[in-house]
């Protein structure tokens, strides 16, 4: 699904790194608020949903290969957050769903969950 | 590669906003030559976790990365106030963090664990008043 397909979905706005949003494919995604969880069992190359805002989730995703990240909650991340983003190439949108709802929406629409092997 | 690679941060307690810095370097270096994207993100996940740690609970110290034909070797050095039971420190769900890390969305006792997965080699020593060091090897 293209990015800015996922955006469309989940009403999202797109806060940088517009020009990947037509062309970026994603096929699957991992959701949560706990970065450590994120290391531990998200697989490179799916999307990130979650309500932290802060330049971790962007350092967290330049460490696993997550091409983009979804803010739930209408969270708007910090000036930082954004800047860091838009250096490591990395697109974000904000969401007013929550987490429950914009997965549900996702999944629905055949993205895949993103584990690595230590999960199951 | 002829000779071996060496890479070294320091890491400043509480530093929140440049905390990863010296993380993505190390990642970006390994990837900049040829190593396996798999290889990468262990030696990222370990190097990024274990630097948190020196954010979160060793008042700061130092990170290095030995890159060598075949392996690389990821240790970090503090002088913070040590883990009084290392075993326990490594069980997961076991943490210590404050709100402020967990604010962060680290804090959860997975950090030490994560890493000792991630590593093909995995040595902690820890005294209490002097500090902690650590010792990771991933070999490919």
């Amino acid at each position: 699904m293209l990015f800015e397909e996922i955006a469309k979905a989940v009403c999202a706005k797109v806060l940088c790194v517009e020009e990947k949003v037509s062309t970026l494919d994603i096929t699957k995604a991992y959701a949560s608020d706990l970065m450590s969880d994120v290391l531990a069992f998200c697989a490179p190359g799916g999307l990130l949903i979650t309500g932290l805002t802060n330049i971790q989730i962007v350092r967290t995703a330049q460490m696993l290969d997550i091409p983009g990240v979804l803010f739930v909650r209408g969270k708007a991340p910090q000036e930082e957050t954004i800047n860091l983003a838009r250096e490591a190439g990395i697109p974000m949108l904000q969401s007013k769903y929550t987490m429950f709802e914009a997965c549900g929406i996702l999944y629905s629409m055949g993205l895949i969950p993103s584990t690595s092997d230590a999960e199951r | 590669m002829a000779e071996a690679i060496y890479i070294e941060h320091s890491v400043v307690a509480d530093d929140y906003l440049a905390a990863g810095a010296a993380s993505n370097n190390i990642k970006e270096t390994l990837k900049m030559l040829g190593i396996t994207s798999s290889i990468c993100r262990r030696a990222a996940i370990i190097t990024y976790e274990a630097e948190m740690n020196l954010v979160i609970h060793g008042g700061g110290g130092k990170i290095t990365a030995n890159i060598s034909e075949g392996s690389v070797e990821i240790k970090t050095i503090d002088h913070g106030p040590g883990i009084p039971d290392v075993e326990l420190a490594i069980k997961e769900g076991y943490t210590t963090a404050g709100d402020r890390a967990r604010e962060m969305g680290f804090g959860a006792g997975m950090g030490l664990p994560n890493i000792k997965r991630n590593a093909d080699e995995f040595v902690i020593e820890s005294e209490v008043g002097k500090g902690t060091t650590l010792r990771t090897v991933i070999r490919f």
